[in-house]
C-alpha cells in the first residue's frame, strides 16, 4: 500500500451519468472480456463449427434432388437459407451464456462499477458476433466446396455475410432478454427454441414458397426470416440489393430499439 | 470535496423486504469518514442486504442511504465512483487470469491500456499474487481469490470500501494477513465498512460496531462500550443438581453483578464477567451454599453472548424460535 493513496475529492470529477462515448468504450471493454473468455474455453465454439458443416451437408444432399432437380442447382437456394438459419440459431447461445454469466459473482462487481448499465450486456452480445462470423464463413466455405459459385462475387458475398451477422446480433437481444428474465440457463434454451424453430422453418429458407398451402404462404411471406433469406440470396447470387434488404435492416433496428431497453431494465431490476 | 466530508455513510430507516421476509427492517447507520466500521451479526441477520443497498446493488424499499452526502438511489452513478465492493463470494471472473481480471476492471474505470497494465502489476505485487498472475483463477485458493477480489476493489482508490465478511472461510494465517491489509487501507485515508460474524474480528479491526439482528440494529457503539456491556470474558457453569440452577443464578448475580442466562440444551449457565478474578469469589460462595458443580470454564465472549447480553436471549435460541 506504499503507492496507493486516496485521491482528494477535487481530483475526482463526479458525474451522475455516462456519456455515449464512455458507454461505447465500456461496451468494447466488455466485448474484449468476452473474446478472452472464448479464447480460454475454445470448446464452447463446437456448435458454431459443427452445425454449419453438418447442416449444410445434410440439407443439401437430402433436399437437393427433390427440390431443384440436382444438388448444384439447389445450392444458390439452400446456402443463403441455411446460413440464416444456422447463424440465428447460434444467437440463442448468447442468451444462455448470459444467464450463466449473470449468476456469477463478477456481475455484482460490474454493477457496482461506475460504468454504463448497458455495457455488460452490449459487450457480451458484441463478443458473440465472432461466433456468427465463424458460422458464416464456414457455411459459405462448405457451399464453395460443394460447388456453390455465387454470381454476386466475393464483395457481395461479404456484404451478405455482414448483413446476416448484424441481423443475428439484433435478434440476439431477444434471447438476451429471455436470458435476463429466465431463472435457469436451460429454460432460456427451451423458450428460445420454441420461438426460433417455427420462425426459421416456416420461411423460404429451404423450399420455394409456391409449394406451400395458401394459409402458410401468408405467414411465410410476412416472416422476417424470409425477407432476410431473400436479401442474402439477392446479394450473393446476383449482387443486387432490393426491398428485402431494407425490410431486414429495418426489422433488425426495430428489434434492437425494443429489446435493448427492456433487457437493460430487466437486468437492472434483477438484483 | 464531497457533499459531506464528515460522514462516509448515513443510512436512515433502510428497509428491504423479500416476499414476506423483512430482511432489513429499519436500519440506521452512520459511519465517520476515515474509520473502520464493523457490522456484526449472525447468518441471515441482514448484513449483506444492508451492504448491497448502500453499494447501489439493491434498491431499498424504504428509507434513505447517502454516501459522502450523495443519495445511493438518485445519484447512484456518483456513489459508484466513490466505493469499492468486495462481496462475500469472490466477484472476479473465474475463467480469466488474475492479470486479465484486473486489466478489464481498470479499463472499465477509465484507465488507458498501458496504465491498466501497470495498475494490475502494481496491485498484484502489493497483494503477493505476482507469481500466480497468469494462472486461471480456477486454481486459486480461497485466500488468493479474496486477495484478488480486494485488489480489484482498490483500482480506483475509492474513499469508501465495503467488505462483506472478508475472512469467512479463511484459515487463521490468511485471516491475519487480510486484517493487516485492511488496517493498511485505512492508513491511506479510506473508510472501511465491513461485516462479520466474529466478535474478535470486529474487536481487532473496527472503531465502532453495530450489532444487527433480524434486520435491526440492536446495539451500536465503540468496541470498548460494547465489550463493557458483554464483559471481557464469560463464565460457563453446569451444576450437578438441576434444582440448584435458580440458587446458582442468584449467587452469580450477587457476586458478579451481572445477569446470567441458561441455555436449554445442556443446562449450562453463562454469565459475562468484567474481571476474571471474580471467579474465585463466586466459587467460594457456591461452596458455602453447598452447590456442587459438574463443569466450570471461563471463555472469551462469543457472538451468542453479545446477543444474550444485549437482547436478553441467545442468537441461536432466537433462530429456533422463529423457525
Amino acid at each position: 500500500m506504499r503507492t496507493a493513496s486516496v485521491k482528494a475529492g477535487v481530483a475526482r470529477q463526479l458525474k451522475n451519468h455516462t456519456s455515449f462515448g464512455q458507454s461505447l468504450r465500456h461496451s468494447l471493454t466488455m466485448a474484449y472480456r468476452g473474446l478472452l473468455k472464448i479464447r480460454r474455453t475454445p470448446e464452447q465454439l463446437f456448435d458454431v463449427t459443427l452445425q454449419p458443416i453438418l447442416f449444410t451437408l445434410m440439407f443439401t444432399y437430402i433436399f437437393g434432388g427433390a427440390i431443384s432437380g440436382d444438388v448444384v442447382s439447389y445450392l444458390p437456394v439452400i446456402i443463403p437459407g441455411i446460413l440464416v438459419q444456422t447463424v440465428i440459431t447460434t444467437s440463442i447461445v448468447t442468451g444462455v451464456q448470459l444467464r450463466e454469466d449473470m449468476d456469477k459473482g463478477v456481475f455484482d462487481r460490474f454493477k457496482s462499477l461506475p460504468i454504463a448499465r448497458i455495457a455488460p450486456l452490449a459487450g457480451a452480445l458484441l463478443a458473440d458476433t465472432i461466433r456468427y462470423t465463424i458460422a458464416t464463413v464456414l457455411t459459405f466455405t462448405m457451399g464453395y466446396l460443394m460447388g456453390y459459385r455465387p454470381d454476386g462475387g466475393l464483395e457481395h458475398v461479404a456484404l451478405a455475410a455482414v448483413l446476416v451477422i448484424f441481423c443475428s446480433w439484433a435478434i440476439s437481444w431477444i434471447f438476451a432478454f429471455f436470458g435476463v428474465i429466465a431463472r435457469t440457463a436451460s429454460s432460456v434454451q427451451g423458450i428460445s427454441m420454441i420461438v426460433l424453430f417455427p420462425l426459421t422453418f416456416l420461411s423460404n429458407a429451404f423450399v420455394p414458397v409456391e409449394t406451400m398451402p395458401k394459409w402458410l404462404q401468408w405467414f411465410v411471406n410476412i416472416n422476417p426470416v424470409s425477407h432476410l433469406v431473400t436479401a442474402v440470396r439477392e446479394l450473393a447470387n446476383s449482387g443486387t440489393a432490393g426491398w428485402d434488404l431494407g425490410i431486414s435492416l429495418l426489422g433488425a433496428a426495430v428489434i434492437v430499439a425494443i429489446f435493448a431497453p427492456i433487457t437493460v431494465r430487466a437486468y437492472m431490476r434483477r438484483t | 470535496m464531497y457533499k459531506n466530508n464528515e460522514w462516509a455513510v448515513e443510512a436512515h430507516g433502510l428497509v428491504k423486504v423479500f416476499g414476506d421476509n423483512r430482511a432489513v427492517d429499519g436500519v440506521d447507520l452512520k459511519v465517520r469518514a476515515g474509520s473502520i466500521y464493523g457490522v456484526l451479526g449472525p447468518n441471515g441477520a441482514g448484513k449483506t442486504t444492508t451492504i448491497r443497498m448502500l453499494a447501489t446493488l439493491l434498491r431499498p424499499d424504504a428509507g434513505s442511504a447517502r454516501v459522502f452526502g450523495y443519495d445511493a438511489v438518485k445519484e447512484s452513478q456518483i456513489v459508484r465512483q466513490l466505493i469499492g465492493v468486495t462481496g462475500q463470494y469472490a466477484s472476479v471472473d473465474e475463467s480469466l487470469s488474475a492479470t486479465e481480471n484486473l486489466v478489464i476492471f481498470s479499463r472499465l474505470l477509465g484507465l488507458g491500456r498501458a496504465e491498466a497494465k501497470a495498475k494490475a502489476e502494481e496491485l498484484l505485487e502489493e497483494f503477493g499474487l505476482t507469481e500466480a498472475a497468469k494462472r486461471p483463477l480456477k486454481n486459486f485458493s480461497g485466500g488468493m481469490r479474496r486477495r484478488l477480489d480486494l485488489a480489484a476493489s482498490l483500482i480506483a482508490q475509492p474513499p469508501l470500501i465495503f467488505l462483506d465478511e472478508p475472512t469467512t472461510g479463511l484459515d487463521p494465517r490468511t485471516r491475519a494477513q487480510m486484517w493487516e491489509t485492511i488496517r493498511r487501507l485505512v492508513k491511506t485515508g479510506s473508510t472501511v465498512l465491513l461485516t462479520t460474524q466474529y466478535l474478535d474480528e470486529a474487536d481487532q479491526l473496527a472503531d465502532r460496531i453495530a450489532v444487527i439482528d433480524r434486520g435491526r440494529v440492536v446495539a451500536e457503539g465503540t468496541v470498548d462500550e460494547l465489550k463493557t456491556s458483554v464483559g471481557t470474558s464469560s463464565l460457563h457453569l453446569r451444576v450437578e443438581q438441576a434444582s440448584d440452577v435458580p440458587e446458582t443464578r442468584r449467587t452469580i448475580e450477587q457476586v458478579l453483578h451481572a445477569v446470567s442466562g441458561v441455555s436449554s440444551e445442556a443446562g449450562v449457565i453463562t454469565a459475562p464477567m468484567a474481571n476474571a478474578d471474580l471467579v474465585t469469589d463466586l466459587l467460594v460462595a457456591l461452596r458455602a451454599k453447598g452447590i456442587r458443580l459438574a463443569e466450570m470454564s471461563v471463555q472469551k465472549p462469543t457472538l451468542d453472548e453479545v446477543f444474550l447480553t444485549i437482547t436478553g436471549e441467545g442468537a441461536k435460541n432466537k433462530e429456533e424460535a422463529s423457525a
